[in-house]
């Protein structure tokens, strides 16, 4: 009788141990996370509160203030913010594009075909993407001003394919490996020839994992600093480049630099809302099937 | 019955349009990405003239810029800064990753919803970062100043001081780049086996030793994915820190990349800069096949558990 008693007394004691640990735990966690959470969140609501802050109270408040848009219509109407973000679009897309063109085929070969040197190719694909920007930079500055491609279109989008393609290839590459060989074979057996296979069956069936790398790949090249600061000039304008404009003159209007910010990262998180679940796998490289 | 060599068609060769159809089909693409990478020979090249961008002559003039890279002590600074600047802040951002991807284990509303929040400061370009932290940390403007003057602090020098200007800088870069840990360890984290765990609480394991012993060696290949991506991105930073100050205050932040650019751009000494690069080049060639490596190893490791 008394040996139950203790045994339920123990119980109970550790019981109660356990439900306060719990509760210890989730408030921990909770905690923890909305530490990170305004480490990682408060820059960017700055960033919008910023840029609809007046000149006048932008030194004397902080989260009162009388919201304005005059920094949006200074920054759109009054400078070329507006003709870099044209710009900037301009060149990341086509990028893409041309990277979409050129880059599913070698992803699909190289998923598919067995073929000498097939393992070092990829490798060699991928060490594009680790190659110091600034190393691949130099040469070609001297090689595009001698052929007249430097400050053009054509050539930042010829660079960015070192940014883009990398990425495309060894993220599709993945995603091609994972379609069974039996849906080719079967369309084999109906008569259809190896590119209309591909172009019919293999490409619709890969075609979410296509948008969601194409989008990373045209922020990746959106967000890209070295190749346009040192390749283009006065003609093609980025926008990393011309924000940095903002800040650099002497009188530092911070509210057209929390606009010229504000509109530079809007289409990235809207964009990157859309890629949530194949984001991991596109981040690295199709290294880990998130 | 042995068979004979006969004209008619042998079934086990591969027919040659066959075989050689992977390479027409890679070659577009690998003529985009050659042809911008014959300017990587060229680097070579230049690294043994004296090209400059003032005078329209050069020559080769052998080893020198190499002898004079390694003699020289701003080499060695720069490389210091490279190192530190890579290392800490990988280091840093693998364990705060780590750690957040760890409290976001527990499927609950709160931990779904800064799932998806927490991405966001990882598509903003390093460039726009700056800008954005430039806004959080100006000592007229900024939301830090007022927030440090609450605890008695006053005027903190952030990027403008030798001494505070690494910090400002990895904390930047950490601002960005930790969601990408966040990210592939939360993939690890859900892709992880279930039965270990439940053996482990029946046996009593304290969640300590749970983690000790399965967690993290099963997050083990996960994590050196994302150190192998962040530290060789992190070497080789150059926007974070020329948009934070070019290199300044002093030399305080000129890691190679910065050191490489302004040889060649403010001092026109384009072989001189090369040497630098190629250095850069090869630390980070160098060490991510050792992290490919061990990586490999501790895949396989995971697996046989």
């Amino acid at each position: 009788m008394n040996n139950k008693n203790e045994i339920d007394s123990k119980l109970v004691s550790s019981y109660n141990k356990r439900k306060k640990r719990k509760v210890l735990g989730a408030v921990g966690r909770n905690l923890g996370l909305t530490l990170y959470a305004v480490f990682a969140l408060f820059p960017l609501l700055w960033m919008v509160l910023c840029s609809f802050k007046p000149d006048t109270e932008m030194y004397t408040t902080v989260f009162r203030f009388h919201p304005t848009t005059a920094n949006y219509s200074a920054v759109l109407i009054g400078t070329d913010y507006f003709k870099a973000f044209y710009q900037n679009f301009v060149v990341s897309a086509f990028a893409v594009l041309i990277t979409i063109v050129a880059g599913v085929p070698v992803a699909y070969a190289l998923a598919r075909y067995q073929f000498k040197s097939k393992e070092s190719v990829a490798f060699t694909i991928l060490s594009f993407k680790f190659a110091p920007e600034i190393l691949v930079c130099l040469p070609v500055f001297l090689i595009f001003q001698k052929i007249g491609l430097y400050d053009t279109y054509f050539g930042l989008i010829w660079v960015y394919q070192l940014v883009t393609m990398p990425l495309l290839i060894w993220v599709l590459r993945g995603y091609f490996e994972d379609i069974s060989v039996e849906i080719e074979q079967a369309a084999q057996l109906d008569g259809y020839k190896w590119y209309e296979i591909f172009l019919k069956t293999l490409v619709p069936l890969v075609k979410p994992g296509l948008v969601s790398v194409g989008l990373l790949a045209f922020i990746f090249a959106w967000n890209d600093f070295t190749f346009p600061l040192i390749l283009s000039g006065s003609n093609i304008q980025t926008i990393t480049i011309t924000s940095l404009r903002y800040l650099a003159s002497d009188t530092v209007h911070y509210g057209q630099v929390a606009v010229a910010s504000t509109i530079a990262v809007l289409p990235e998180v809207i964009g990157c809302l859309f890629i949530q679940k194949h984001l991991v796998r596109g981040l690295s490289f199709g290294a880990v099937k998130g | 019955m042995p068979t004979k060599k006969s004209s008619s068609v042998n079934y086990n060769e591969i027919p040659k349009n066959i075989r050689r159809r992977p390479f027409y089909i890679i070659a577009p693409g690998m003529i985009i990405l050659i042809g911008i990478m014959i300017p990587f020979v060229l680097a070579i090249l230049l690294s043994f003239t004296n090209f400059s961008f003032k005078s329209i002559t050069w020559h080769f003039i052998g080893l020198r810029n190499w002898i004079s890279m390694l003699t020289d002590s701003e080499f060695y600074h720069a490389l210091l800064v490279t190192l530190v600047y890579g290392v800490s802040a990988t280091a840093v951002q693998m364990v705060l990753g780590t750690v957040v991807a760890l409290l976001l284990k527990k499927d609950t509303f709160y931990s779904k919803i800064l799932k998806v929040l927490f991405v966001f400061p990882l598509m903003v370009a390093p460039a726009i970062a700056v800008l954005i932290w430039q806004l959080m940390t100006s000592n007229t403007v900024g939301v830090l100043e007022k927030f440090l003057n609450l605890f008695g602090v006053f005027n903190f020098p952030w990027a403008s001081s030798y001494r505070t200007s690494m910090f400002t800088a990895v904390l930047i870069d950490t601002w960005v780049n930790t969601p990408f840990i966040l990210l592939l360890v939360l993939a690890g984290i859900q892709s992880l086996p279930k039965s270990p765990f439940e053996a482990a609480q029946v046996d009593g394991a304290s969640a300590w030793f749970t983690f000790k012993t399965l967690t993290f060696p099963m997050l083990k290949p996960f994590m050196y994915i994302a150190l192998l991506f962040r530290l060789m991105a992190a070497l080789q930073e150059f926007a974070v820190i020329f948009s934070l100050s070019k290199g300044g205050p002093g030399d305080s932040l000129m890691n190679i990349s910065l050191t490489a650019y302004m040889t060649a751009f403010k001092y026109s000494r384009v072989g001189v800069a090369m040497p630098y690069l190629l250095v850069l080049w090869l630390i980070i060639n160098y060490s991510a096949k050792a992290i490919v490596k061990r990586q490999r190893k501790l895949a396989r490791q995971a697996e046989g558990l």
